[in-house]
């Protein structure tokens, strides 16, 4: 497999444009730190849990899900349909999995970066976090599930219009829903089972419940490597569809 | 060297190329002439892998694309007609990108680069940003590109379209280097003059099927080596002939003032297609 040229393009655009993206990607959590960790949240516990403590795992699988996602879709839906830059890779003796493991190892990349920033947010607005390699594995696999979802929605999408439709039906609901800022088990029976099955509500399960010193349940962290694999296919598959038309 | 046998592209229902079936020669410079719209594109992209045909097969270079796409893919060059170079990095990284892809070790990908950044002229524009070059300037990029891991086989789609003269002029000479490198090339052009002047033999191709084929000696032989040009209901109108003395015995019969010509490629097209080529 030589999936490294892909990734080494990636990661030059990445260094490129630091600047902008590492300011945009502070942006968000700042302001979800601000108004639930310090604003909303400051006197509201959880089943005995301060606020922030509960919401910073939320914002850190948050930012895993937007980092991973945008760092992808966008720039390569924008190189497929308009300046056809990926066409490079389909003409070039590289295969699809080359292609798809490039772009989602970059994607991964960026998310985890972005999400190690949140984390020392985090910790300077004063949050408690039980840090372990778990918690990292939970974190690498779910922005690796994220990248995937980028590479498809970019190679699924024909135009960036429709690109822009579809993470306003699917990636903004998720963000709020996924049990980022509430508990999803006090949400009645139906809509939480719904909320269960979305990718990224085991993200923030699984990061809560480490992140405050728990044992981690053994379903979320099957369902976050689930997803990884489930995802990682819908990619390849999308991808090969529309390899050449 | 490349090989079509009724080649066929269906979108919905358009038959957008209908069964070409074609023949090109080791190291010849090839045409494909034809109005926009004709299909010249399309049969680029099947060629070159960027779209599966309908119907019908490619062999190039002795490898049938669908069974040995790898080994095709390694063999040819391709300059696509819209720009895909990558805008946010520089000359060089676009080079060192295309190397990686196809895998050529570092030391040789360096010297190539240096050696192709010379050959276009772009040794000082090397470390700018691609989206701060001119059309031309990308254009030549692209070709040093296609070059990088030195196809047999190189496939140019408009290699000129939308270019100022000089800087056509300078692709020219770019693709006259390849004829004396012993590359054979596969080019699409609705530019009379680019065909005449490059290319060893013409395929004329119009609603996706193949109308004509031969050197432009051969075409212009078909359809008569002089023209008698006159205006009649303020049209004008074309008359060819295999000799000048012919063209001027009929022309002894027209009241209207005429010219007599050598024929040349367009002729020969808007006698085959009955349309002007960039109509």
């Amino acid at each position: 497999m030589n999936f490294y040229p892909i990734f080494w393009r990636e990661m030059l655009t990445w260094k490129r444009e630091f600047r902008k993206t590492f300011i945009s990607s502070l942006i968000g959590p700042l302001l979800y730190l601000v108004t639930f960790g310090w604003g909303l949240g400051r006197r509201i516990p959880i089943e005995g849990i301060n606020y922030l403590d509960f919401v910073v795992p939320g914002i850190i699988a948050l930012s895993a899900l937007n980092t991973s996602y945008n760092a992808i879709s966008s720039d390569l839906n924008i190189r497929r349909t308009l300046y056809r830059t990926f066409e490079q890779y389909v003409i070039a003796p590289v295969s699809i999995h080359s292609v798809v493991t490039g772009e989602v190892l970059a994607g991964t990349i960026r998310g985890l970066f972005s999400c190690s920033l949140v984390i020392i947010l985090g910790y300077l607005f004063g949050a408690n976090l039980h840090l372990s390699l778990s918690f990292f594995l939970v974190l690498a696999f779910s922005c690796f599930t994220f990248a995937s979802l980028g590479v498809l929605a970019a190679m699924a999408n024909d135009t960036h219009r429709d690109l822009a439709t579809f993470g306003t039906l699917f990636i903004m609901p998720m963000s709020f829903l996924a049990g980022t800022f509430f508990k999803v088990s006090t949400l009645p029976i139906a809509v939480k089972y719904l909320i269960y099955c979305l990718p990224l509500t085991p993200t923030s399960l699984s990061l809560r419940s480490l992140a405050l010193g728990n044992q981690i349940s053994f379903v979320p962290l099957l369902a976050v490597a689930c997803w990884a694999i489930l995802m990682f296919i819908g990619a390849l598959a999308v991808t090969k569809m529309k390899y050449a038309d | 060297m490349i090989k079509l046998r009724d080649l066929t592209k269906v979108y919905g229902e358009r038959k957008v190329v209908d069964s070409l079936t074609l023949d090109i020669k080791e190291k010849e410079i090839f045409a494909l002439l034809g109005p926009n719209g004709a299909g010249k594109t399309t049969t680029i992209r099947m060629l070159t892998t960027l779209s599966r045909p309908t119907a019908g097969s490619i062999q190039i270079n002795g490898y049938k694309i669908e069974k040995d796409t790898l080994a095709v893919k390694k063999s040819i060059g391709v300059v696509t007609q819209q720009s895909n170079m990558e805008r946010e990095l520089t000359a060089w990284e676009n080079l060192e990108l295309h190397g990686k892809l196809y895998k050529i070790p570092r030391p040789e990908r360096k010297k190539r680069i240096d050696e192709l950044l010379e050959y276009v002229g772009l040794v000082d524009r090397a470390k700018e940003k691609v989206a701060n070059f001119s059309g031309g300037m990308v254009r030549r990029l692209m070709i040093a590109r296609a070059l990088m891991h030195k196809p047999q086989v190189l496939f140019l789609d408009e290699p000129t379209v939308g270019l100022d003269p000089q800087t056509r002029r300078k692709i020219w000479d770019l693709i006259k280097v390849m004829r004396l490198e012993g590359m054979t090339v596969l080019l699409t052009t609705h530019y009379i003059e680019e065909a005449e002047s490059l290319c060893d033999r013409v395929g004329i191709i119009d609603h996706g099927k193949l109308i004509a084929l031969g050197t432009v000696a051969q075409l212009k032989e078909k359809t008569g080596e002089f023209v008698l040009e006159y205006l009649e209901e303020n049209q004008t109108e074309r008359q060819f002939f295999a000799t000048r003395s012919q063209a001027l015995d009929y022309a002894q019969s027209i009241e209207a003032s005429f010219n007599v010509r050598q024929s040349n490629l367009e002729d020969v097209f808007v006698q085959i297609t009955g349309r002007e080529v960039g109509g």
